[in-house]
């Protein structure tokens, strides 16, 4: 794929294309040097790039004011559990739209998605009362359980693209080899499409992670995610901007990382197969 | 035990019918192939009887117990793919494992019956490999220890050849009719080459278009072809047609000649031509002739004498080999 | 292409997704009409009984609707925009044989993976705060006035922080796109004589004509629920100028405690997502069957 680019003009790209990138970066890592930074270096004019003085002291103080450990817990909780509940609905689902299609299966598909383009809005009120009398209101649970349904059109739509890949005939091979529709999908199935089936938790746990609706509106000071905790920092109060860039880049380093390493799988999972 | 009986069957998908109604009766130990060219419905027929997919009507009975609507996992069938259906994950040793696995057979005697199997089809070596780290031929022998490890009622070969390489494909053929003649359980065998059916059948179905045009013996279907298709069908190189005046002569609407059942002369005999193109293979020369008033005809001869292009030669039939059709393709009698 | 026995097993097995997302769909769809013409207010519990369209009139008559329902398009709209012609711009620039090429999508693509409130919060301290945000720096050292972005601007900044946040799907949707065209294909036009210009009016950019509708498709559906960025960066303010159809339904009926009115709100907000969705399927049908 090698074009022939004379040095000169890939130079030029290339330095086109770092401060491009560096632009669209430069909020993360701004926040990222002014948590180390203290209250007052943070607000100084002009402002100093790499901290002068470098200091761990706003994570303290960002886990002693809105306990960092609780919130970070609770969005582990709740974007993997409900990614796996996910699955756990959705590999079935997906077996059955990709090896034992109907005519009605791309309409079913298609309405699953459309389940996405409702706005939550539309559903919050009664979402908000039926928690409410459920007592479900900032509780994990019940919060993991909105994630899943949030998520379950991504993640059924995401397995059967990945499931479309793999031949029928190898299912076929294994039931005319004795197996049962369980053993079909654990011995064979499943192994055959980790990949497709790691990429979609990947995403799905990262969605749910940065989910910042149904995080917010449900949940208080018990349940809350890292959406939650770092929405309790948008009222300035006094000197605070270091420590909100610590709270910040707390809650998003896992992720990040985490979306790093899944960049790839992301455009496919996004987009419902349609671009791989 | 292995006979597999199909009672009226037929089958649709929604409005387009594959196979319209089909009985047929397969005996223990038998190998029967079934043969047609692509789209005539074989590897349809082959899956019902798999019991991959379900007749739309009629019965599938095996060792005359009433199989129609039992799950493939239920029939005691095995199968071995076109695409050899290897799963990819799983070393060769827990491919052919699988079945068994599946059959929730012993530790012992899993080991012991995938050694054998492996010991039979040379893969003794290669147990602890991944499918994809084999050859084509490997693949293909690891998909029949498969097979043969759950020593089913029958085995289902759907153009398990077809993606082989020619000298390979002579090979496995006589493998597999190797294993035939070792195991004696039925085999049902499915294929476009009837070179391949010819030389492994007991049995030959050949299929057009979801019907059994004729179902006997290789030899049987060569020497008495039941209509125009079969004949054409059956045979290397093509059997000749002729029809008009020339087979008016035999009171026919059309008249076959197979390109072996000539005899070539240089200076004289029935039709007159002209060779268009001599394949010449050594053993045997095939000549491409235009018989004047009749058209392009095929005629095989010993691989001794040459020809050129343009050469007037003269072709004169078996009398005792010129098969009758009537205007509706079926065979007349003599 | 199986038996009747498979299907049927497909069909149990299809149930619990097509259930679960079917309660999820219908059942607060349905309570949300239901309150929607009744007099329900958690403030006043004396007020009950059916309320006609008393609740639609009010939420619709009221000027903060039509506001909202322009600042909705506006942000849609300007994100989209931003987004689209940016993403080009940049899948364009990466796709070139520049140096450090994985790094570079690793940079790129990082602001998707911040959450909306950590997003909107950076934004709004760290860059748009007119006493220590970067972007006032950097106006007094070009001698300006800083700007009080939300003071001023209010949607336009939540429209800067969006189009941040989703700059890097489009990007790299648009840059898979890319690199899917073939060499060859290049090359032709490379041999066909077509300069630059002329190759990316003629051969990219129908290629990248699929790509781009799935990005305004899978945005759109995303951006008409904008709701954590404006939660904690205006409040919807200042008056209802960064208050978009989410935004007013939740003031409306969580903020207010008026159930009815915040539910026709929410009637409202399906109808219209229903009605842009039918758009785009329609659109996006077109593309996506070729």
């Amino acid at each position: 794929m090698a074009r022939n680019v004379s040095t000169q003009s890939r130079i030029g790209f290339t330095i086109g294309a770092w401060l491009v990138a560096l632009l669209i970066f430069a909020p993360i890592l701004w926040t990222a040097l002014t948590a180390f930074k203290t209250e007052a270096e943070a607000i100084a004019s002009p402002p100093t790039f790499l901290p002068r003085t470098f200091t761990l002291d706003n994570f303290e103080a960002v886990q002693d004011r809105s306990d960092y450990i609780k919130h970070a817990i609770n969005s582990i909780i709740v974007s993997v559990g409900s990614t796996l509940i996910g699955l756990a609905i959705a590999i079935p689902a997906a077996w059955s739209m990709a090896f034992a299609p109907s005519k009605r299966t791309k309409d079913i598909l298609m309405w699953m998605l459309s389940t996405k383009m409702m706005p939550a809005v539309g559903v919050l009120i009664p979402i908000y009362l039926i928690f409410r009398d459920l007592r479900l209101l900032d509780t994990v649970h019940g919060l993991t359980v909105i994630m899943t349904l949030i998520n379950l059109p991504i993640i059924v739509w995401m397995l059967y693209t990945y499931f479309k890949e793999i031949p029928v005939d190898i299912l076929e091979a294994a039931r005319m080899d004795g197996a049962e529709l369980w053993n079909e999908i654990v011995y064979v199935l499943v192994p055959m499409a980790v990949p497709g089936i790691a990429s979609t938790l990947l995403l799905n746990v990262i969605l749910a992670w940065n989910e910042a609706f149904w995080t917010i509106t449900l949940t208080s000071g018990r349940a809350g995610t890292l959406t939650a905790f770092i929405s309790s920092f948008s009222s300035p109060q006094g000197l605070f901007l270091a420590k909100l860039s610590a709270a910040s880049l707390l809650a998003i380093a896992p992720i990040l990382l985490l979306g790093w390493f899944s960049q790839r799988q992301l455009v496919r999972g996004l987009t419902f197969g349609a671009v791989k | 035990m292995g006979s597999i009986s199909l009672q009226n069957v037929n089958k649709s998908f929604g409005e387009v019918q594959v196979i319209p109604d089909i009985s047929l009766e397969i005996n223990d130990g038998e190998f029967v192939v079934f043969v047609g060219p692509s789209g005539c419905g074989k590897s349809t027929l082959l899956r019902l009887i798999a019991g991959l997919e379900d007749t739309t009507n009629g019965r599938i009975l095996l060792d005359g117990q009433d199989m129609t609507d039992a799950p493939p996992a239920r029939r005691g069938l095995a199968m071995v793919f076109q695409s050899y259906a290897l799963y990819p994950h799983m070393s060769v040793r827990d491919n052919i494992a699988f079945p068994l696995k599946m059959a929730k057979a012993s530790k012992e005697v899993i080991d012991q019956k995938v050694e054998y199997a492996a010991r039979t089809l040379n893969l003794s070596d290669y147990l602890d490999r991944r499918p994809r780290a084999l050859s084509g031929g490997q693949r293909q022998r690891v998909a029949i220890g498969r097979a043969i490890v759950r020593e089913p009622k029958a085995f289902l070969f759907d153009e398990p050849l077809s993606n082989l390489d020619a000298a390979l494909r002579v090979n496995m053929r006589l493998e597999i009719t190797e294993l035939h003649q070792q195991l004696q359980t039925t085999m049902i065998y499915v294929t476009h080459d009837q070179v391949e059916a010819m030389t492994m059948a007991d049995r030959i179905v050949v299929l057009n278009a979801g019907n059994v045009e004729q179902f006997g013996t290789p030899l049987e279907l060569y020497r008495t072809p039941a209509n125009r298709f079969v004949a054409g069908f059956i045979g290397s190189p093509k059997m000749n047609f002729v029809d008009g005046a020339e087979a008016a002569k035999h009171n026919a609407h059309a008249i076959g000649v197979r390109p072996e059942h000539f005899a070539l002369s240089k200076t004289s005999g029935t039709w007159k031509g002209t060779v268009s193109v001599a394949e010449q293979l050594g053993s045997d020369t095939f000549l491409h002739i235009h018989l004047d008033g009749i058209g392009l005809v095929t005629a095989r001869t010993g691989g001794e004498e040459t020809y050129e292009h343009g050469e007037t030669v003269y072709l004169t039939p078996d009398p005792q080999r010129i098969y009758r059709f009537g205007a509706d393709g079926n065979a007349l009698a003599a | 292409m199986a038996t009747r026995q498979t299907r049927a097993l497909a069909r149990t097995m299809m149930a619990p997704a097509v259930i679960v997302l079917l309660i999820w769909m219908a059942v607060p769809l349905a309570m949300t009409l239901w309150f929607s013409f009744q007099n329900y207010s958690l403030i006043n519990p004396m007020m009950t009984g059916f309320a006609g369209w008393a609740n639609y009139t009010y939420v619709i008559g009221d000027p903060s609707f039509t506001q909202a329902l322009v600042n909705t398009l506006l942000l849609v709209g300007g994100v989209l925009v931003i987004t689209i012609v940016g993403g080009t711009f940049i899948a364009l620039l990466l796709d070139q044989p520049v140096w450090g090429q994985g790094i570079l999508r690793i940079l790129v693509i990082s602001p998707f993976f911040v959450m909306p409130p950590v997003a909107a919060l950076i934004w709004k301290n760290g860059f748009m705060h007119p006493g220590y945000g970067m972007l006032g720096h950097l106006a007094r050292w070009l001698g300006l006035p800083p700007v009080d972005w939300f003071a001023q601007y209010p949607l336009f900044s939540i429209i800067i922080i969006v189009a941040w946040q989703w700059l890097p799907f489009a990007t790299l949707i648009l840059l898979t796109a890319l690199q899917s065209l073939s060499e060859e294909q290049r090359e032709a036009a490379e041999m066909d004589g077509a300069n630059a210009a002329n190759r990316f009016r003629y051969i990219i950019l129908p290629h990248l004509a699929r790509a781009i509708t799935i990005v305004i498709l899978i945005q759109t559906i995303f951006l008409l629920g904008i709701f954590a960025e404006i939660r904690v960066t205006t409040g919807g303010g200042p008056g209802y100028a960064s208050t978009n159809i989410a935004y007013l339904v939740f003031r409306t009926g969580i903020l207010s405690n008026d159930i009815g009115a915040g539910s026709a709100g929410g009637v409202v907000a399906v109808i219209i997502a229903n009605i842009v969705a039918i758009f785009l399927m329609r659109a996006v049908g077109r593309n996506l069957d070729a």
